[in-house]
């Protein structure tokens, strides 16, 4: 499903990614760990697009498509999903007008009909019970007065209605209480833990992938894939470190 | 000749930012007078469109606890000008909620006099801008409180978002206050759009023009929000904003 190959970028002059290689297959779910300045949220933006994050080279392909060469909402109607780990606040645009929108631009670039109000609320509110998210939340505008939690499953509510193929979830557990961990992580598994769909969780710590079992972990460190391993890999990070692991 | 009938200069600093060549094809502009009754209320929504200039002289007098909701879509052609003078008398309320949206070499301007002349009025004024191009937006508006005129509420909310870095917004809020005991406040802002804000929106799936779109019709909600009219006022503007992106 998604292909990198020796990617590597640079931000404001200083490369960040160096020729890091990675392929992801449907029905997979990948946890890339690291230490802080690893490229882990670099590895997220550059996927997807965003603005100043200038790759040097390598390539990505999604699907048999150059991921690179879209702009970001191309890459969204193709099926890919970004969570954020700081979500953006977007005051006086509500959370459903906001996610109607771009759900049905989305449809628009697949030369698909649009989906009609009704359909919609009722495809909201099946995701913010997914979530236990109450519906008023999602008419208030995206993420502002959410707390850090609250944004999160908002997130998550996001990824259920826009039902993407990959999501690449860039610590989703930072900010999250016990519940809202377990809320979010049974949220990633309902929505994506399909053999059509692939996640790809960039995690500090071990608690998230309790919930969501990774078929696969990475170590990032210094702009590279340095070790690769099954889920014991993410015990073995959290009893030894980074430093001793790779 | 009168001396009403001059057409004005830049010296005078109502006009400063105008463009005087397409004013002068107006000119002289009869001024509309709106007198509201003690105890009345009124309301009126005046939009500027289309490609001619165009622009309009309000002289609104309250009465006695009267009330007046105006709104103003400025977004017409190569010049938009839309002056108002407001007189307030004892316990009036006047709210202003405009927005103002120009492109390419477009010259628009509100040009606002609020005189609370008796105690206890307030007024309110949300002004509203987006310019791009090499457009040219500018509001100034005067808050007078006369002597006496105590327990005044005067506010102005003025904010402007460049598109382009070649499109000026020129903003003057003025309080010019005779009495003691008043409340009055003003805020003023010039910025462009937030561009995390709209990567987030793009990444959701939203073409860069729409994205901009959706900040853009949240920035000016505000000039509209609870307008008798605010439906086709928001369809306007909403028109208006497309022909910028």
């Amino acid at each position: 499903m998604l292909t990198i190959s020796d990617l590597s970028n640079e931000i404001a002059g200083k490369a960040i990614l160096k020729g890091l290689s990675l392929t992801i297959n449907a029905g997979e779910i990948h946890a890339i760990m690291g230490p802080n300045g690893a490229g882990k949220s670099t590895l997220a933006y550059t996927l997807g697009g965003r603005p100043g994050y200038a790759v040097t080279g390598g390539s990505a392909t999604f699907d048999g498509q150059d991921l690179l060469a879209m702009d970001p909402h191309e890459r969204a109607a193709a099926g890919l999903f970004l969570g954020f780990q700081y979500p953006v606040e977007i005051p006086g645009v509500s959370n459903l007008q906001f996610l109607r929108e771009a759900l049905n631009a989305q449809r628009k670039q697949r030369g698909e009909e649009p989906l009609s109000g009704g359909a919609f609320l009722k495809l909201a509110r099946e995701k913010a019970d997914l979530l236990r998210m109450d519906m008023d939340m999602l008419k208030r505008p995206v993420n502002v007065g959410f707390s850090g939690g609250e944004k999160k499953r908002a997130e998550m509510v996001q990824m259920g209605i826009l039902d993407p193929k990959l999501a690449i979830l860039d610590e989703t557990d930072s900010g999250l209480d016990i519940d809202a961990l377990r809320i979010c992580g049974e949220g990633i598994n309902a929505i994506m833990r399909k053999p059509d769909k692939a996640v790809l969780l960039i995690t500090h710590y071990q608690r998230l992938l309790d919930y969501v079992k990774p078929d696969f972990v990475h170590v990032l460190a210094g702009g590279r894939i340095v070790r690769s391993g099954g889920a014991e890999l993410a015990h073995e990070l959290e009893q030894h470190g980074y430093e001793a692991v790779a | 000749m009168t001396t009403a009938a001059l057409l004005p200069t830049k010296a005078d600093e109502a006009f400063r930012y105008a463009d005087l060549a397409a004013l002068a094809t107006l000119w002289p502009l009869p001024a509309e007078a709106v007198d509201v009754a003690a105890g009345e209320s009124g309301s009126l929504s005046v939009v500027l469109a289309g490609d001619a200039p165009a622009a309009r002289d309000l002289a609104i007098t309250l009465g006695e606890g009267a009330s007046y909701d105006l709104r103003l879509l400025n977004a017409g052609g190569a010049y938009g000008r839309i002056a108002v003078t407001v007189r307030l008398a004892k316990g009036a309320k006047f709210h202003l909620g405009a927005a103002q949206l120009g492109g390419g070499d477009q010259t628009l301007e509100i040009v606002t006099e609020v005189v609370h002349a008796e105690p206890d009025a307030q007024s309110s004024q949300v002004v509203r801008s987006v310019l791009a191009g090499h457009a040219t937006g500018t509001y100034l508006g005067r808050v007078v409180v006369d002597r006496g005129a105590v327990g005044t509420d005067g506010e102005q909310s003025i904010r402007a978002m460049l598109l382009d870095r070649t499109a000026t917004a020129n903003a003057r809020p003025e309080l010019e206050i005779y009495a003691d005991d008043v409340k009055c406040a003003h805020g003023c802002a010039v910025g462009e759009l937030d561009a995390q804000g709209l990567f987030y929106l793009q990444s959701r799936g939203l073409p860069p023009a729409e994205a901009k779109k959706l900040m853009l019709q949240a920035f000016i909600a505000e000039a509209f929000v609870d307008a008798p009219e605010e439906e086709v006022l928001t369809q306007a503007a909403l028109q208006a904003l497309g022909g910028l992106l």
